[in-house]
């Protein structure tokens, strides 16, 4: 389950040492390694974010972001030769433009998610706006990681347009529209909101839709309750800075004391300082929280197809069946089934034997309409079901490896928390010992 | 009049005037109107120690200031505060304390005793030792009313804080050379409750109290015009530490608080992996296990708060109320000093009155009624003389009450600073060392976490690890 290979192993035990960035280099590693096509043969990243304006659709002048994708062909022999990336701009609508399009074609592929269009589940020091240079850079990191999870999905990577997202500056998205993607989109979108009742889901669509929806709520009220605990956090933090401020007054009016208040006072400005870095990396954890929160989403949508695919075959099944019955009444002339036709027809007489022989006949090419439709209908939602099915099997390996790494990623981090609170306190009580 | 030796505060063993009493002072539960009352002599020893009078020499030896670090050999009174007990009446509910005492003071009669206190005893220990140490240090007590914030004056916490801080207050006086000596120290640890009563009964009389009311008003109002310089640096120094203090207070008060809302947010985080469990079957464990890591957290975060509401914050409560205690010393002091400055005063206008006297209006008085004026001029003068002799006595031994006030002061200013700074510097020290062992625990717990989730790793592996 894990990659186990020597320079992909995670860090061995004892050694809390481990960032969350190197933690996130293992994920991407792993990526590598399972059966990426087009991530073995480029390097992909999100290199920088910069501010642009410009005239939007409607002519009115905006600021939006764009961000810069470096792209490099990885060669297997490279003497050392380090050629320049291939780079572009794109901005986040792109990015969404690109990911509805895979849904759409990918129906039965778990898609990765974007990072958050607006911040969520914010603490008071984060702002929530869009142009926030930390909100920026975690949209920088979350981009780029939807590029590379893309790019090491076995089916997705192969895809045309996903390639030209990464190399093809000019005209992308004329290229997209011209997929036609958009009228599938529609009825897709029409599937996922509306409900319709299938007799015989397959029974783990049910369950992974139910899994996708408790996982859902409980990340929900995991990041919710986070953003209170880290508000919360800091104040702790920052209030120890006015025993710094009042140590250091202190100080002044004494004589053997002075030293001491005044170097633990320094101590106690550090201690208030450093939750800010503290805080920066346990946002980071819940930058992978909200990966999989948005991920539910994505299995959601498959279930969804799934159900979808379900019910136009029962559909279809029920519409063969009905024709087929209403061959059966015509050919043996009794009314097993009420019908409107048949009772016009009581009422106004037989039909001629030439009506009937039509009917026969339309019946017949409708029935073998019918029948091909079910056919096809069958074929597509078995292999739907077995295509969906794999991709979720996948999508469940991955989370239960990210997720696991991230509570371990959490646990690193509060060791590093707790190191530095015992070094500040420490200092700070070998000041007090020479007050 | 007293030989006046100066104490030099930065030696520790600067000779202390014997335990002598000035002027008794009777300090309402107001506190902020102090009176005034008899003036004692300094032979007045009758509510005292017996050894007072003696010469510098001999009061080195018994009074000498102790050293930064406490020898053990030198104390000799062991108080214990303890088992607080509830008393319910048909008017008042009140707690108990047990005050135990072990000495080895032939003072004593006996070398160990066993009595119940309640806090009105600790108070009046308190107004009678400032009553007869006016520019003595007293260590103060608990506050007498709830502080904002509690619920109930019986709840468990507050009657512990107070116990140990009325512990402190006794242990503070046993130590002290001069009030350790005091004969209401004495019938305080060891007297039974009826004899306390009784004893409290005794002192000085309302009207002798209100005769010297008056004076003593005039003096504050009059104020004190020629402080010296040193004095007047406590007071700005006083002024400042007080600020201080209140700060470190009120920070320490909201670092609780904080710490308390971040533990109830935190609290809920355990819960949430649990149930997250329920949905996973790979990640069943590590999330079962983030939780017990949580709720471990959680307690340790709370035995944080404890400590930090049970040692650091008492204890600069107790230095803001010292502060609130070395404004009234340096007030009295002053107020001893204005009475001297006024008496002086006095007496140069008398002076000046006499010279006038002997001169105009009376001798015109006289030869009017008739009297002989070389005969009455020589009574008016004898009568002079004798007043001006009267004054100048008195004024002489206001200047010994001055100066002996100041010496007192010096010294037990310099005993307070060393003492303030053994305490505060404990007080943070263990404040920071108990912090210390807060992440060090919490660092266990995640450590162990991590153990866990390596181990399971390795067994779970694709068989490179045994």
């Amino acid at each position: 389950m894990m990659a186990d290979t020597g320079s992909e192993e995670i860090a061995v035990i004892g050694n809390t040492d481990l960032t969350p960035s190197e933690l996130e280099n293992n994920i991407k590693n792993t990526m590598v390694e399972k059966g990426a096509t087009l991530l073995k043969r480029m390097e992909i990243s999100v290199a920088e974010a910069e501010k642009r304006t410009g005239k939007n659709a409607v002519s009115m002048q905006e600021t939006y972001t764009v961000y810069l994708i470096e792209t490099r062909a990885v060669d297997g022999a490279s003497e050392g030769a380090n050629p320049a990336p291939d780079s572009l701009w794109r901005r986040y609508s792109e990015f969404e433009l690109l990911r509805n399009y895979l849904l759409v074609t990918y129906a039965f592929v778990v898609v990765p998610p974007l990072p958050e269009k607006r911040a969520e589940f914010v603490w008071h020091k984060l702002s929530a706006d869009n142009m926030d240079p930390d909100f920026v850079e975690r949209r920088r990191v979350g981009l780029e990681n939807f590029l590379l999870r893309v790019a090491s999905h076995s089916v997705l990577s192969n895809d045309k347009i996903f390639y030209s997202f990464l190399t093809q500056e000019q005209g992308w998205k004329e290229v997209v529209f011209e997929t036609g993607f958009q009228a599938k989109s529609d009825s897709r979108l029409k599937a996922l909101n509306a409900t319709f009742r299938v007799k015989n889901p397959d029974k783990r669509f049910a369950e992974m839709k139910h899994y996708g929806d408790e996982l859902q709520s409980v990340i929900s009220q995991l990041l919710r309750v986070r953003a209170r605990v880290a508000d919360r956090l800091y104040g702790v933090y920052k209030v120890h800075g006015n025993y710094g401020r009042v140590f250091s007054e202190w100080s002044a009016i004494e004589r053997e004391m002075g030293d001491g208040l005044q170097s633990a006072g320094h101590h106690m400005d550090a201690y208030a300082a450093s939750v800010d870095d503290i805080l920066e990396e346990e946002e980071h954890y819940a930058d992978q929280l909200k990966e999989y929160l948005f991920y539910t989403e994505a299995l959601r949508a498959v279930c969804r197809k799934h159900e979808l695919c379900q019910f136009e075959l029962e559909m279809a099944a029920q519409d063969l069946t009905s024709k087929k019955q209403q061959r059966e009444e015509l050919a043996t002339g009794t009314v097993r089934t009420f019908s409107l036709k048949g009772m016009t027809s009581k009422l106004f007489g037989q039909e001629t034997p030439e009506q009937r022989e039509a009917k026969l006949k339309t019946l017949e090419s409708q029935i073998e309409e019918g029948e091909e439709m079910v056919k096809e209908k069958n074929a597509e939602c078995e292999e739907f079901v077995k295509n969906a099915w794999v991709d979720i099997e996948r999508f469940r390996e991955q989370k239960d490896r990210d997720l696991k790494e991230a509570l371990i990623s959490y646990a690193i981090m509060q060791i590093s928390m707790c190191k530095k609170g015992i070094q500040v306190w420490g200092n700070a009580k070998e000041c007090f010992s020479k007050m | 009049m007293m030989s006046g030796t100066v104490v030099d505060s930065s030696s520790p063993t600067a000779a202390v005037p014997g335990d002598i009493s000035g002027q008794m002072l009777d300090v309402d539960e107001d506190e902020d109107f102090e009176v005034f009352s008899k003036d004692a002599t300094f032979t007045d020893g009758s509510s005292l120690n017996a050894s007072m009078q003696t010469s510098p020499g001999s009061m080195v030896n018994q009074y000498k200031f102790e050293e930064e670090d406490e020898q053990p050999d030198m104390k000799d009174i062991f108080v214990t505060v303890d088992n607080p007990e509830s008393h319910v009446t048909a008017i008042e509910t009140f707690i108990t304390y047990r005050v135990l005492t072990k000495t080895t003071r032939s003072e004593f009669d006996s070398s160990e005793y066993e009595v119940r206190r309640r806090y009105q005893d600790f108070f009046w220990l308190k107004s009678k030792l400032e009553e007869a140490h006016p520019t003595l240090i007293v260590h103060p007590l608990p506050e007498k009313f709830v502080m904002k914030g509690m619920v109930e004056r019986f709840n468990n916490d507050f009657i512990e804080t107070r116990k140990r801080a009325l512990h402190k207050f006794l242990n503070r006086i046993a130590e002290h050379p001069i009030l350790s000596c005091s004969e209401d120290f004495k019938i305080f640890l060891t007297a039974q409750a009826w004899e306390l009563a009784s004893h409290k009964k005794q002192g000085p009389g309302f009207l002798s109290r209100m005769g010297d009311t008056v004076r003593a008003v005039a003096a504050t109002v009059r104020g004190v015009k020629n402080r010296p310089e040193e004095f007047s640096a406590i007071q700005d120094y006083v002024e400042e530490f007080s600020q201080k203090m209140t700060s470190l207070d009120k920070i320490t008060q909201r670092i609780i608080r904080e710490k308390k809302e971040y533990l109830e947010e935190l609290k809920e985080c355990g819960p949430i992996y649990t149930l997250w469990s329920g949905s996973e079957e790979e990640l069943v464990e590590p999330l079962k296990q983030m939780a017990g890591c949580l709720d471990r957290c959680c307690r340790e975060t709370e035995e944080q708060v404890q400590q930090l509401s049970n040692s650091l914050l008492p204890i600069l409560h107790e230095y803001v109320l010292c502060s609130e205690t070395l404004k009234a010393v340096l007030r009295r002091r002053d107020n001893i000093q204005a009475e001297f400055e006024a008496k002086n005063e006095a007496l140069a206008t008398k002076k000046t009155d006499t010279e006038a006297e002997s001169k105009v209006l009376s001798l015109a008085w006289d030869s009017l009624v008739g009297k002989d004026p070389e005969e009455v001029k020589q009574q008016k003068q004898q009568k002079l003389k004798g007043e001006i002799k009267e004054m100048k006595e008195e004024i002489d031994k206001l200047e010994d009450k001055l100066e002996f006030a100041n010496n007192t002061l010096k010294g037990d200013w310099s005993r307070w600073q060393k003492s303030m700074r053994a305490d505060l510097r404990a007080a943070f020290t263990c404040a920071a060392e108990k912090n210390v062992e807060h992440y060090e625990k919490c660092l266990a717990v995640w450590e162990s976490f991590l153990l866990s989730q390596r181990t399971e790793a390795n067994e779970g592996g694709e068989g490179d690890d045994s």
